[in-house]
């Protein structure tokens, strides 16, 4: 690789050829704010705050789009600098209906630290903001025009991360702004509810619908039993939300902070996880069964379900192929349809006077807990979900010092889980604790990997695959006897579409197919705090994995709970009950719905 | 000076330039230049001293010598017809008249840096010569089969935006997306259509390329002056005696000119469109009309005295405004700010003050945003703001 050499605030700094000068000043520990620019999205260049001189040139350079070249004397804090970004982010703020003091993004957002750190005027010029209707049509995302600055990152997005482009600019001029297909609300186009243009929006132009509020009420309400349940996901990431660094496992605080705030009834996703694998695994079995031994037309390969981004994604995108996606609802759902019935029941509480709260990484699930079919329990099965960030407002509206909380444990009898369950939150997840479970199921055996890491489906390619040799199986699962169970796993929507298209083309090798939204998988999901990027993606993920390895109980058939809910309720997976509460159908929205 | 008079001296100066609309035999001048050799043809188009006539005034040949030295699978030329410049009409006639040497110049640049595909960005708005256009686009593909050169040349119809004449704009439109200026580096002599190296031309410029061919270079640089070799196709407009398409030779200064358009009343001329700059009278017998005093990329604007450059400024600005892509915030938010800022000052809703702090903001569009559209508008803006303080002020 060449390298070139070049100058910045005179100090020498050499670099490899196609860095940026933004890339290069990093290295030398220059900083230059930034807005447009993310670590995970292709170069814009066009908030223009990131400006600097060069030595020679009349216009000023954007340094996250110039290549840094040789012999460039570049200067980061000169007057012209200076003056030029002061006056930039001063147009930005005549832009931006600043309501600093009620914005949900307030302290959390980049227009308002960089405005402040060049104490820009936010009347130097008129007010030009877009005071279009915000549009709060979706269950799941707000979207703030007025609070806009166009830097497109949520475009970048949509477009380069998730292969969805449910938003894009419209217009041009003074007209420019961030739209939707023929200008049409979010809840009537293609989004996914995702979220990850909220985690990359810098200001509160987007954000998730939140709803806060309705669970105070519940909270105050005395006639009502709260609920609540958290996904694998926001132990790992609700530190952040409260001034932690990332990579930090909160379980045992988060029970305690979600009692002080008083929840009645402090549960965990964990627990339906480990009931998904079993349902999954299962029907995966089933479905291996029919095609092998039973030589049946079953759509193979599987797809997970527990990702309500992606199943809206291939609802669009891909109708025909919904019947690869497994009947599974997703862990939040299965929790749901669970907590108003068996828990309900065992509890001795009444169900109509049950609201059941669910803490999500996610803003899908939002949507997800609002599809209308989603009451097999007789009651909307999840009532509120909020985001790890919602969860972080509410701990700090309750004035609680959580970093220095006391771990407490979750109730029972929904509230025991295993390693399995909690590696669902990162990307490979879910594949690996199936296959604890499956692999098991088949032969008897632990999975033939050491300590029970699975380490070819874990890690952050977008596209990974692996083959488990499936060999000296138990007599019942004879026609499994020699074959190589092959499996994929992506993550970010557009590695998913990849998928979709070798398995239309007829050219896919799979048997089981994982699929998370968001890149990371839930680690890094749309309701997760804000920012993120790559590095803050694998310190999540690497604490999920050491609180996998921590937990004594490993694999998801092992839960003592699960064992329980099957002997007492659901009697065996797949069966009858199961069928009414953990399972469910999709809709296809070839033509947007 | 009696109106015969002017006429006369009109025609003379035309009459010494007189490349561009004179006929030649365009079949002829290919010919010629196929039996040069590559490097000769950009050699003299370098000592002709020729630059881009598309405004910004790149010399061409070395545009060209950058495209033959690069690398790609393919290389292409697009001739830039989006003539999107509010005053400027010259390229239209060029192309209605002259197509057969806007096309030889294309294939005289495809000769000698080694292009396989050209296409004509032809601005929506002259949509209706398209066929025509395309007709003579097919016949020459004819010939230069039979002429053995390697060459096609095609009408592709514009986006309808002004900044899709901006040329990394124009090549994100061909591709078919929003136009919209990308970041450069990377400049389309390296990667531009299909991110293959792309000459980039203005129409004058490749029927001066044939005529430069046809003629030597010796004859264009005898043209104009020192630094602003050849002539000039301009588009003459506003408040004048004569007005129209003219060629002439560069250098003239701003007297010269007015004195043979001007309706006797000029206070100001706006060179170069909106984006250019607004000479006052004081100032006309100062400026020369070409690369060492004010570049224009053909229109001139003529104003006389009863018209109110507040009027002409807010005009251009609310241009701009709708013009602008809108991808960056300097020209975005700049634009409507300048406009809406003389409005205010105007209505008394900010102090007269203000106006430095608009021409401030112009300086900083000027230097921190994308693309020359954005950079430009501190022209008209700080050359009025300057000339006629009191006509935006009060
Ligand atoms: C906003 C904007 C609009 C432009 N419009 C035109 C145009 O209509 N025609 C043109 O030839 N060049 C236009 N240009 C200049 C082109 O970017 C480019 O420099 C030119 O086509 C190069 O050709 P030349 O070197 O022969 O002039 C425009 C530039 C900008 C910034
Ligand atoms: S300067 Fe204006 S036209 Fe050019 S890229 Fe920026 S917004 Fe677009």
């Amino acid at each position: 690789m060449d390298n070139v050499t070049l100058t910045i605030n005179d100090i020498k700094v050499t670099v490899e050829k196609g860095a940026t000068i933004l890339d290069a000043a990093k290295k030398v520990g220059v900083r230059i704010p930034t807005l447009c620019h993310h670590e995970d999205l292709c170069v814009a260049g066009n908030c223009r705050v990131c400006v600097v001189e060069q030595k020679g040139a009349r216009a000023l350079q954007a340094s996250c789009a110039v290549p840094a070249a040789e012999g460039m004397q570049i200067y980061t804090n000169t007057k012209k600098v200076r003056e030029a970004r002061k006056t930039i982010i001063e147009l930005l703020l005549s832009e931006h209906a600043g309501e600093c003091t009620s914005c949900y993004r307030s302290g959390n957002c980049e227009l308002q630290a960089i405005a402040q750190e060049y104490l820009a005027d936010g009347d130097a010029f008129i007010d030009v903001a877009d005071m279009t209707e915000i549009d709060i049509s979706s269950p799941a995302i707000v979207k703030d025009d007025s609070k806009c600055i166009k830097c497109t990152r949520c475009v970048r997005t949509c477009a380069e991360l998730q292969g969805v482009s449910a938003l894009w600019a419209i217009n041009k001029g003074n007209h420019t702004k961030i739209s939707t297909f023929m200008s049409k609300p979010m809840h009537y186009v293609v989004c996914t509810n995702c979220g990850q243009c909220i985690n990359r929006c810098p200001t509160g132009a987007l954000t998730e619908r939140n709803y806060i509020q309705d669970v105070w009420s519940a909270i105050d309400d005395p006639e009502v039993h709260v609920v609540v349940q958290t996904a694998p996901a926001v132990r790992v990431g609700l530190g952040e939300a409260l001034g932690m660094e990332p990579g930090r496992v909160v379980t045992g605080k988060m029970a305690a902070a979600l009692r002080k705030l008083g929840f009645d009834s402090v549960l965990d996703t964990d627990f339906s996880a480990d009931l998904t694998i079993m349902e999954e695994g299962t029907e995966l079995l089933v479905r291996l069964k029919e095609a092998l031994a039973e030589k049946k037309n079953v759509a193979l390969p599987m797809m997970t379900s527990c990702s309500p981004g992606w199943i809206k994604f291939i609802e669009h995108q891909y109708p025909e192929l919904l019947d690869n996606l497994s009947t599974c609802k997703s862990p939040q759902q299965m929790f749901g349809a669970l907590a108003k019935t068996y828990y309900a029941k065992k509890k001795g509480v009444d169900p109509s006077k049950m609201i059941s709260v669910s803490i999500m990484p996610c803003t899908a699930k939002k949507f997800e807990a609002a599809r209308p079919e989603m009451n097999s329990s007789g009651f909307q099965d999840v009532d509120y979900v909020l985001t790890t960030r919602e969860l972080g407002h509410m701990i700090r509206q309750a004035g609680i010092d959580f970093e220095n909380l006391q771990d407490e444990k979750f109730d029972t009898i929904m509230g025991e889980s295993t390693g399995a369950a909690v590696i669902f939150g990162a990307t490979g997840g879910v594949m690996e604790a199936a296959l604890r479970t499956a692999y098991e199921i088949v032969t008897g055996r632990e999975v033939p990997f050491a300590n029970l890491n699975i380490e070819p489906v874990r890690g952050m390619d977008g596209i990974k695959s692996a083959a488990v040799k499936i060999e000296k199986v138990k007599p019942e699962w004879s026609f499994l006897e020699g074959a190589e169970l092959k499996v994929a796993i992506a993550h970010g929507l557009v590695n998913a579409d990849k998928l979709m298209k070798e398995i239309e083309a007829g050219k896919s090798p799979y048997h089981f197919i994982e699929i998370m939204a968001c890149p990371g998988g839930c680690i890094g999901g749309g309701g997760q705090p804000i920012p993120t990027s790559p590095e803050i993606r694998k310190k999540r993920a690497e604490a999920i994995y050491v609180a996998d390895s921590e937990l004594p109980i490993r694999k998801s058939h092992e839960n003592p709970e699960i064992q329980m809910i099957y002997k007492d309720f659901l009697h065996e997976p797949l069966g009858h009950h199961s069928h009414e509460l953990l399972h469910t159908h999709y809709t296809p929205r070839r033509n947007v719905k | 000076m009696s109106n015969t008079d002017k006429n006369e001296i009109l025609n003379k100066m035309q009459e010494r330039v007189n490349l561009i609309f004179k006929n030649s035999d365009c079949s002829a001048i290919l010919d010629k230049a196929l039996t040069m050799k590559q490097d000769d043809i950009i050699k003299s188009v370098t000592d002709s001293g020729l630059r881009g006539r598309g405004g910004a005034g790149f010399p061409t040949g070395l545009k060209w010598k950058g495209a033959a030295a690069a690398s790609g699978n393919i290389k292409y030329i697009i001739c830039n017809a989006d003539e999107g410049e509010p005053g400027t009409f010259k390229d239209r006639r060029i192309l209605e008249e002259e197509a057969d040497k806007v096309i030889t110049g294309m294939a005289i640049c495809a000769y000698a840096v080694g292009v396989s595909e050209g296409y004509i960005y032809l601005r929506g708005e002259y949509n209706f010569m398209k066929d025509k256009l395309q007709g003579e686009c097919d016949k020459w593909n004819d010939k230069f089969k039979s002429k053995k050169l390697n060459f096609t040349v095609n009408v592709r119809s514009g986006a309808g935006a002004y900044v899709c004449g901006e040329e990394t704009a124009l090549i994100e439109s061909m591709e078919g997306r929003r136009g919209e200026p990308r970041n450069k580096p990377p400049f389309p002599v390296g990667a531009g259509y299909m991110n293959e190296p792309t000459v980039v031309n203005n129409v004058e410029t490749l029927a001066y390329v044939a005529t430069i061919i046809d003629k030597g270079a010796d004859y264009f640089k005898s043209i104009g002056t020192k630094d602003s070799m050849g002539g000039k196709v301009f588009s003459v407009s506003g408040d004048c005696a004569v007005k129209g398409i003219y060629e002439l030779p560069l250098g003239m200064t701003m007297q010269e000119f007015v004195d043979l358009f001007g309706d006797g009343d000029t206070k100001a001329v706006q060179v170069g469109g909106a984006s250019g700059t607004c000479v006052p009278r004081k100032n006309f017998a100062t400026t020369v009309i070409g690369f060492e005093g004010v570049p224009t990329g053909g229109s001139m604007m003529l104003f006389n005295s009863k018209r109110s450059m507040f009027n002409a400024l807010r005009n251009y600005l609310e241009f701009f405004e709708e013009e602008s892509c809108g991808q960056c915030t300097p020209c975005r938010v700049g634009c409507q700010q300048l406009l809406k800022g003389i409005e205010a000052i105007r209505s008394g809703e900010r102090p007269v003050s203000y106006i430095e702090e608009l021409r401030k903001l112009a300086v900083t569009m000027s230097v921190a945003s994308k693309c020359g559209l954005g950079q430009s508008v501190a022209s008209p803006f700080n050359s009025i703001t300057e000339h006629f303080r009191e006509e935006i002020c009060y």
